[in-house]
C-alpha cells in the first residue's frame, strides 16, 4: 500500500515528466505549439484523434525532436538511478559514473569499436569500458588502503584520465575531419542527431536494467551501516554488489554509447531527491529516476536552444551545474567526519 | 538438542595465527550470556562466524538444534540480530528509519511499503529504548549513545530469538548502560537468547546469568558469574590483581581493582 504523500509524489513527478517531453518539442527553429505535439504522437500511437498537423511539422515532431527527447529522458533517468546505486553500494555520497571513471572508460570502448568499424557494436565496447574502468578503480581504491571516498574519487580520476588519453590517442591516430569534429562533440556529451533506433537502445536499456535495479531497493537501505549490517539482515552481499555493479556498468556503457560522457546527473539528482524524501531507496531511486528524466530534458533543450543555431554539448551544461553541487557535498562529508 | 546457542570445536585459523582453538561453550534461552576476555581474546571473531559474518572452518554452531552458519541467510536475519561495535557513519536517515531497518528480513521485494506488523514493532523498540520522542530527528545529528540506543532498537525490531551484541554499552553513559543491560536482560527473560561482549566486568558480574571466558583464543571459563570470577582468573586473563567483594543489595560479585604498585 502507498501512502498518501507517496502518490501525489508520483503522480506529480510522472505528470512533469509527461508536460516536460511535450514542452520540449515545442523547442527549436520551427514554432509548433503543445498541442501539435500532442496531435502527433496519439495519431502515431494510433489513437483516435483528428490531427491538422502537416507531413512536414508531423516528421518535424516524430523523426526530429521527440526521439531525442526520449533519448534525453531514458539517460537521465539511468544516470540519476546509476548514481544512486553507486552512492549507496559504495557508501560513497560522491559516486557517480563519471566520477569513477565509468564513462571515460565506456567513450573509450565505445569509440575503439567505431574506429575499428564495428559502429553498431558501440554499446558493446561502451559496456567493456564502463565494466573494466570499475574494475580499475575498485581495484586501485583497494591498493590506495581501502574505501574512503576520497579515495575512490582520486581512483576515479586517474581512471578517468588513463582512460581520456587513451581516447585521445586513438583519435588522433586514426580519425580525420568530420569524424574528429563528431567524435569530439560525442565525447563531451550532446545528444544531437538521435534518432528512433538511439531512443530504443536507452529506453531499452532503463527498462530492461533499470525496472529490475529499482526491485534493489530495500536492500540497498540495509546497507547504511555496511556490509556487516547487510548481511545481519538476511541480504546476500557480494551477490547483490556484483549483480547490481554489473548492471550499473552495462546500463552506463548503453547510456554513453548513445549519448556520450555526460557528468554528475548521477551525482546531482539522487542528491537533491535525499532532501526532499531522506534515504530510503524504495522512494528515492523511482523518485531520482523520474526526475533525472526531466532534468535531463531540460538541460538537452537548453544545450540545442541557449546558442541556436549552434548547439552546446549538453555534458557542458550538466558539468557547470554539477561541479558546485560536488564542491557542497565535499564539504558538507568533510565537515561530518 | 538444547534450546540456546551451542559452540562445539571452533576453531579458527588466519594464516599462522590461531584466532579460536576448539572453542565449545553455550549461550542458553532465558539467560544474558556475557562474552569477557581482553581485547584480541577472540570474541568479537566468535560472534561473527556464529552469525555467518565470518566463514566456519571447524567445529559446530547450533541454534535451538540447527545449524547457524550453514542456514538460508533470511530464515537466519528472521531468528537472530546483531549490533555491532558502532563506527560513526554518515547515514542520512532519521531514528525510525534506521530502526525499520530491523524490519527488513520479514519483507518481500514486491512489498512497496511496511505492514502494520512493522509499524509496530519499530515503535515499540523506539519506545523500549526510550528514543519514541526522538524518531523524526536524523540519524547523524543524534549523540554517540543516542545512535547506540538506535542499534539496540533496530536489532529488538527484528523480534530475534538469539540477540548477539559487541559492546552494546559503549559510549553510553552509566545511565544508559544500566537501562540498556535491564532491557537487554528482559528479553532474555521473555525467553530469548542474548550473548554479548563486554569489557566493564563489574557491569558484566551485576548483569549476567553466565559468563564465557575467552583467553588468548581458549576457552577459559564459563558459568555463573560468582563462580567464574576469581581473582586468579583476572590474574591469568586479564593480568590484574584484584579482590572480589559482594554488592550489598543484590549479593552479586563486585571487582575491587588493586592498583598497581608505582
Amino acid at each position: 500500500m502507498m501512502r498518501g504523500p507517496q502518490i501525489a509524489l508520483s503522480v506529480g513527478l510522472w505528470a512533469l515528466l509527461a508536460a516536460s517531453i511535450v514542452l520540449a518539442v515545442t523547442f527549436g527553429p520551427a514554432d509548433i505549439s503543445p498541442h501539435e505535439v500532442w496531435q502527433t504522437i496519439a495519431q502515431h500511437l494510433g489513437l483516435p484523434v483528428q490531427s491538422g498537423v502537416t507531413r512536414l511539422r508531423d516528421a518535424i515532431v516524430w523523426e526530429l525532436r521527440l526521439p531525442r527527447v526520449l533519448v534525453a529522458a531514458g539517460i537521465g533517468a539511468g544516470l540519476a538511478l546509476c548514481g544512486a546505486i553507486m552512492q549507496a553500494l559504495t557508501r560513497n555520497p560522491l559516486a557517480d559514473p563519471y566520477l569513477l571513471g565509468l564513462s571515460s572508460g565506456a567513450s573509450f570502448g565505445a569509440v575503439t569499436f567505431l574506429l575499428a568499424g564495428a559502429a553498431l557494436l558501440m554499446p558493446v565496447g561502451a559496456f567493456l569500458g564502463a565494466g573494466a574502468a570499475m574494475a580499475l578503480t575498485l581495484l586501485m581504491t583497494r591498493l590506495l588502503g581501502g574505501a574512503t571516498p576520497s579515495r575512490a574519487i582520486l581512483a576515479g580520476i586517474a581512471v578517468s584520465a588513463l582512460a581520456a588519453a587513451a581516447t585521445s590517442f586513438l583519435i588522433f591516430w586514426s580519425a580525420t575531419g568530420d569524424s574528429y569534429r563528431e567524435i569530439l562533440s560525442w565525447l563531451m556529451g550532446s545528444l544531437s542527431g538521435t534518432t528512433w533506433g538511439d531512443a530504443g537502445i536507452v529506453t531499452g536499456a532503463v527498462l530492461l536494467l533499470g525496472l529490475p535495479m529499482l526491485l534493489a531497493g530495500r536492500a540497498l537501505d540495509a546497507f547504511a551501516f555496511g556490509d556487516n549490517a547487510a548481511a545481519t539482515l538476511g541480504i546476500d552481499v557480494v551477490r547483490l554488489r556484483w549483480l547490481l555493479l554489473g548492471a550499473t556498468a552495462l546500463l552506463t556503457g548503453a547510456l554513453v554509447a548513445v549519448g556520450g560522457a555526460i557528468g554528475f546527473v548521477g551525482l546531482i539528482i539522487p542528491h537533491v531527491v535525499r532532501l526532499g524524501t531522506g534515504s530510503r531507496h524504495r522512494l528515492l531511486l523511482p523518485v531520482a529516476m523520474l526526475l533525472g528524466a526531466s532534468f535531463m530534458i531540460w538541460t538537452d533543450t537548453a544545450a540545442r536552444s541557449l546558442f541556436a543555431p549552434r548547439e552546446l554539448p549538453v555534458g557542458i551544461i550538466t558539468a557547470l551545474l554539477g561541479a558546485p553541487i560536488f564542491l557542497l557535498v565535499l564539504l558538507r562529508y568533510r565537515r561530518a567526519t | 538438542m538444547s534450546a540456546g546457542l551451542t559452540f562445539e570445536a571452533v576453531s579458527v585459523r588466519a594464516g599462522e595465527a590461531v584466532l579460536l582453538d576448539a572453542v565449545s561453550c553455550q549461550a542458553h534461552a532465558g539467560r544474558l550470556t556475557g562474552l569477557i576476555g581482553p581485547n584480541g581474546a577472540g570474541k568479537s571473531t566468535l560472534m561473527r562466524i556464529a552469525l555467518g559474518l565470518l566463514p566456519l572452518q571447524s567445529g559446530r554452531i547450533t541454534f535451538a538444534g540447527a545449524d547457524l552458519p550453514g542456514m538460508n541467510r533470511r530464515v537466519r536475519a528472521q531468528l537472530t540480530a546483531f549490533v555491532e561495535q558502532s563506527g560513526a557513519a554518515e547515514v542520512q536517515l532519521t531514528a525510525r528509519e534506521v530502526v525499520a531497518l530491523g524490519r527488513i528480513p520479514f519483507q518481500s521485494i514486491w512489498q512497496a511499503s511496511p505492514s502494520p506488523a512493522d509499524d509496530m514493532a519499530v515503535e515499540a523498540a523506539l519506545a523500549d529504548v526510550g528514543m519514541a520522542s526522538f524518531a523524526e530527528r536524523a540519524y547523524h545529528t543524534l549523540s554517540g549513545g543516542e545512535q547506540q540506543r538506535l542499534q539496540v532498537a533496530r536489532a529488538l525490531a527484528q523480534a530475534p530469538q538469539l540477540l548477539v551484541l559487541d559492546e552494546p554499552t559503549n559510549h553510553l553513559d552509566v545511565q544508559a548502560q544500566l537501562s540498556i543491560l535491564t532491557l537487554l536482560r528482559q528479553r532474555a527473560r521473555a525467553g530469548a537468547t542474548v550473548l554479548l561482549a563486554l569489557h566493564d566486568l563489574n557491569l558484566a558480574a551485576a548483569f549476567c546469568d553466565e559468563l564465557i571466558v575467552l583467553h588468548q583464543g581458549h576457552l577459559v571459563a564459563q558459568g555463573p558469574p560468582e563462580a567464574v570470577l576469581t581473582p586468579a582468573l583476572l590474574h591469568d586473563v586479564y593480568a590484574v590483581r584484584a579482590s572480589l567483594l559482594r554488592h550489598p543489595g543484590t549479593g552479586r560479585p563486585m571487582i575491587a581493582y588493586d592498583m598497581p604498585s608505582e
